[in-house]
């Protein structure tokens, strides 16, 4: 873990940019698909060309105020759009349209787990506002080429309070509002796509102080990695700065993660005057009661709500429930078999923790993408639970169906032989093979020594393939034995 | 000369005495032989096909009031595959690539789009002077007389709708009113002006000035053609989140309403110090006219109108300052010829791309919202507004209907008030109030001065009552014929200093 | 109230619009003539007035979540002062 000098406190907040899973954009008709060609999702709205005019998109609102109600916050039920104005090429109409005094979520927290226990962070607020076109550099004799595709894309904006204490609490803070997000539907968290983008406010002060200090904004942080390795970097930077005698200047800095390094962005030519002015060409959204109770409805099991249930209900140990819940869709995924098998929930959870998200983690897949399905692993687990195959034969069925090999559960048990045996007779014939064979351990049972018939079941098994019934095999040796 | 209407030629059509494109291609001639520099471009072609569209409509059996009939429309409206200036440098070579709403509303009532009028740039001014594509005369004294009498302004930011319709170069026109552009234009050419509730047309393809107070309406002749007009220009608009969805309205079905018993409100302050006193008797014995027709009146009051003039010139330069940077020659329009970077590009396209009122405004717009000054001056500006709408309720507590003249003056000359902009600003303190209230207000011709001028009478109703006041206005023209009067023909030589672009 | 040059000239950069330098007197007292005109304003006690930013205090329609527009990328970008390949071409953006 990373540790710095403990005369400082180090003071973080974020600023996390969701963008809403609509498939038109905040204030238009244009498609939000990610991908196309430059420009061809851009409207006469999203170009801003003279006399049109911004509609807001209803599916928006709704998806804010889910968020807002899944972290308890306090709704604005009139809330208001607001410009912020300036010049950017990226940005069609000279102003983004925002929010700013009355944003539609008010304060809320969201609980964050520490090595020293839960704890709360305060989220300020989250407010809705469009997103901007992309400058791209590359290849156009020293200009610049703006792609509008985005522009107008529907974002949440959700600050926090300065309350985390370090890197990885802001990345714990991070991972679960991640895991909200996708949790309630609102956002698909894709990080490489800009779904779920990230700046950060840091700032260190001399431990006990209650001021805070001068802080820094990072911005380019778009991965758990980069964000916990971007801060590291600021904090050891500002401390540097401090114990030299220097002091910081308030500044955003990007994050470069090849040379893992900040650096400041160009200083604007002004200091930057918004202008903030409510946008006169939307009026204040107005939300009904009945409209808040009807998102309300619609909100899912929350991640907390869900850990409890698996602890209590299904008897999970809060690291297994940790880890079924952190995901919605792995938590379906696992109460989608438990639905579905006979397995007990402890073989069901174990499975999942270690053979599927061993091999979901080598191949770099998300559950959703998992080649075996929750039908196909509750049929496996199935055939453990009625003895059809052995912990080890079911690995070598896992295995055929992450490869997808032809056939399901039963016909790869069959065209493998992987059949577990449990005819009697057959088991016996080998049992007597092994204690033939064996003679010094036999005798070492005989004289009291239990743990050796560990060592003759396993011999059954070496000789059956794996196939034989480990039960019924150390029931038997017991027999022949004594 | 007399006067045509939207009413006569719309007669005509229907009776089968002229044909569309005979009426068209007659408006496109006179406009072509004008010389009041009221027309920003014509596209003949344009307007030819769409009055031989319906002509063929009309024999095919559609009998759509307005089918047919040739329409003015301000330069401010975006229509599809025309030059769309808004009377600004900037904007020279643009073609809309789409249809501002009102002007399809229209279009799907088969009116035809004669050409695109002149107009102050971006709709701010009030004489039409501060367009780049050259003043607009006033057909009332378009050509100067001596060195005392020199050729009048059209009013503003409307001027060139109204000079159009005044010369007969077209029986009506569309104009946008965001302090008084459209009213106050119609008072200085004796047409109809009327500004609709805010939200009753559309503003979606209208070029933005001041986005909570810019609301498009029908100059004419007469009260009966407003109302036709604005039968095709209203109505919903999902695309407008500030459109109004309320039912639609035939604005002509109580026109001929008695007025008996009708209470009209004069408001002490539109009748103080800075009103003309020929003005005034003029307002009063069209007052008179009323009480003939059964109308009582009293005096009300409007106790913050004198704060209208300061609030509108925070708000409206505050809106607009905004409004206007996505004109930044990035995507459309003008941009510098020559720039060493970005900011230079910017900057060197805007400076060369507006003039100057243009430039004062966001200059006066962005600085009311610059950070430390935004209360004092954005947010007190809109408490201001609150209290003068305030005061309509009250007087509307009182009153159906609230009359004053509609400018403190007639028409005036030519360069004569554009060295001093807040004495330009002056000629809107009777109209900015509606504006910010958001109310329906109108002009109607009230009269002449000495000096043959023609002078307007203002009517604000409350809200949505544009009927109401169309009914009023109507019965005034059913009993006087100022709105008849056409301006004496203008006498030869031609102003060669006007017209043109720079 | 004439505003001093250097006020003149921040407005002016704000705005993205350039005042030359023999221009800036005029416009200080153009403006200051408009901000004159606008003082009237201050001596008004506007205490408990809430602000009123749309006439009639309308309130916000939504509007169904539907794609509704499609390319017209060659339409919009044939009266673009520079594009190349789809995109708009600006000079050089340094961030």
């Amino acid at each position: 873990m990373f540790n710095w000098d403990q005369r400082w406190d180090v003071v973080i907040g974020l600023e996390v940019h969701a963008q809403l899973q609509t498939k038109s954009k905040i204030f238009s008709g244009s498609s939000t698909a990610y991908g196309a060609e430059p420009n061809t999702q851009a409207s006469a709205v999203d170009i801003a060309l003279p006399g049109v005019l911004p509609v807001m998109n209803y599916e928006a609102a709704r998806l804010a105020v889910k968020f807002g109600l899944a972290i308890g916050a306090q709704i604005n039920q009139r809330n208001v759009f607001a410009r912020k104005n300036y010049f950017y090429p990226d940005l069609p109409k000279g102003y983004q349209i925002s929010q700013m005094e009355l944003p539609i979520v008010g304060f809320g927290e969201l609980d964050i787990d520490t090595p020293n226990g839960s704890k709360s962070i305060g989220i300020t607020r989250a407010h809705l506002e469009e997103d901007a076109g992309k400058s791209l550099h590359e290849d156009f004799q020293g200009q610049t080429g703006i792609d509008l595709n985005r522009a107008g894309t529907p974002l949440l904006e959700i600050v926090s309070e300065p309350d985390m204490r370090s890197p990885s609490e802001a990345v714990a803070y991070l991972r679960k509002l991640h895991s909200l997000v996708r949790y309630i539907g609102i956002c698909d968290g894709n990080m490489q796509e800009g779904s779920f983008r990230c700046d950060a406010n840091v700032s260190v002060r001399p431990r006990g102080q209650v001021e805070y200090g001068t802080r820094t904004e990072l911005k380019n942080i778009n991965s758990f990695r980069f964000v916990e390795r971007a801060m590291e970097y600021e904090i050891e930077r500002q401390i540097d700065i401090l114990e030299d005698g220097g002091s910081i200047t308030q500044e955003t800095r990007l994050y470069d993660s090849d040379k893992h390094e900040t650096r400041s962005m160009r200083s604007k030519e002004e200091a930057h005057d918004y202008r903030y002015f409510p946008d006169p060409d939307l009026p204040p959204m107005v939300l009904e009661d009945s409209f808040l109770e009807e998102v309300r409805a619609t909100l899912p099991e929350l991640p907390v709500a869900k850990k409890a249930r698996f602890e209590t209900e299904l008897g999970l140990s809060s690291d297994d429930a940790d880890l079924l819940t952190a995901d919605r869709e792995v938590a379906d995924f696992f109460e989608a078999t438990l639905a579905a098998t006979k397995a007990e929930t402890k073989i069901v959870a174990n499975w999942m923790s270690g053979e599927l998200f061993a091999n979901l983690n080598k191949s770099e897949l998300d559950i959703n993408a998992s080649p075996i399905n929750s039908q196909q692993f509750a049929l496996l687990l199935d055939r453990i639970a009625d003895n059809t195959l052995s912990g080890k034969t079911a690995k070598q069925v896992f295995s055929a169906l992450w490869e997808q090999e032809e056939g399901d559960v039963d016909t790869i048990i069959e065209a493998k032989g992987l059949k577990q045996i449990t005819d009697t007779g057959a088991i016996e014939a080998i049992v007597d093979e092994v204690v033939a064979a064996c003679p010094e351990q036999v005798q070492q049972f005989k004289d009291g020594n239990d743990k050796v018939i560990g060592f003759l079941v396993g011999q059954v098994m070496q000789k059956s393939r794996g196939k034989a019934n480990p039960k019924m095999a150390n029931e038997l040796l017991i027999k022949k034995m004594s | 000369m007399t006067i045509t209407t939207l009413a006569t030629l719309a007669a005509d059509l229907k009776d089968g005495k002229r044909s569309s494109v005979e009426i068209t291609q007659d408006y496109l001639e006179r406009i072509e032989h004008s010389q009041h520099n009221a027309f920003i471009s014509t596209n003949a072609d344009f307007a030819l096909a769409q009055a031989k569209a319906a002509d063929a409509k009309r024999a095919s059996g559609d009998t759509t009031q307005l089918l047919g009939v040739p329409v003015a429309q301000k330069d401010i409206f975006c229509i599809e595959g025309t030059q769309t200036t808004c009377g600004s440098k900037i904007l020279e070579n643009f073609i809309a690539p789409y249809t501002a709403t009102v002007v399809e509303n229209m279009h799907s009532h088969g009116v035809v789009s004669l050409g695109k009028t002149n107009m102050d740039e971006f709709a701010m001014g009030s004489s039409n002077e501060t367009s780049y594509y050259g003043s607009v005369t006033n057909p009332w004294r378009s050509v100067g007389r001596g060195s005392a009498q020199d050729p009048l302004v059209p009013g503003g930011s409307s001027g060139g709708s109204a000079a159009a319709v005044a010369a007969q170069l077209a029986p009506a026109a569309t104009g946008t009113d965001t302090g008084g552009s459209i009213r106050q234009p119609a008072a200085f050419c004796n047409l109809t002006g009327l500004k609709p509730s805010y939200g009753r047309c559309s503003r979606y393809g209208m070029i933005a000035f001041a986005s909570s107070l810019d609301q498009a309406g029908p100059m004419t002749h007469t009260a009966e053609d407003a109302a036709l007009l604005l039968n095709s220009m209203a109505g919903f608009d999902t695309k407008d989140a500030t459109s109004l969805d309320i039912p639609t309205e035939d604005f002509t079905a109580s026109l001929n309403h008695s007025l008996e018993g009708l209470k009209i409100g004069l408001p002490k302050e539109f009748f103080g110090a800075g009103l003309d006193s020929e003005m005034a008797a003029i307002i009063e014995t069209a007052v008179k006219q009323f009480e003939a027709l059964g109308a009582t009146v009293k005096e009300v009051s409007l106790p913050n109108s004198h704060l209208a003039l300061p609030s509108y010139y925070v708000i409206a330069p505050a809106e607009a300052s905004s409004n206007l940077s996505r004109f930044d020659g990035v995507r459309y329009g003008q941009r510098a010829a020559e720039y060493s970077d970005l900011v230079d590009m910017y900057t060197k396209t805007r400076s060369e791309g507006f003039g100057n009122e243009v430039k004062r405004r966001i200059m006066i717009g962005a600085y009311a919202l610059s950070s430390g000054y935004y209360d004092a001056y954005y947010s007190q500006a809109l408490k201001l507004r609150r209290l003068i709408s305030n005061d309509f309720d009250a007087a509307f507590a009182e009153c159906d209907v609230i009359m004053g003249p509609t400018t403190p003056s007639p028409a005036f000359a030519m360069n004569s008030k554009s060295d001093d902009p807040t004495e330009m600003y002056l000629n809107d303190i009777f109209t900015i109030p509606a504006n910010l209230a958001g109310l329906p207000a109108g002009s109607i011709p009230a009269g002449f001065t000495q000096a043959g001028l023609p002078t307007g009478l203002h009517l604000i109703t409350p809200y949505l009552q544009e009927a109401k006041l169309l009914n009023i206005a109507h019965k005034f023209q059913q009993e006087t014929d100022w709105h008849l009067q056409a301006p004496p023909p203008a006498d030869g030589a031609l102003n060669s200093n006007l017209g043109g672009k720079h | 109230m004439a505003l001093d040059n250097d006020t003149v000239h921040g407005i002016a950069r704000l705005a993205r619009l350039k005042i030359d330098d023999h221009e800036v007197e005029k416009y200080s007292a153009e403006l200051g003539n408009i901000l004159d005109l606008v003082a009237q304003m201050e001596a008004v006690d506007t205490t408990g007035i809430e602000p009123m930013t749309h006439p009639f205090d309308a309130t916000m329609r939504l509007r169904a979540d539907e794609v509704t527009e499609h390319n017209q990328r060659d339409k919009f970008q044939a009266i673009a002062p520079s594009a190349e390949r789809g995109l708009y071409l600006v000079p050089k953006v340094i961030d």
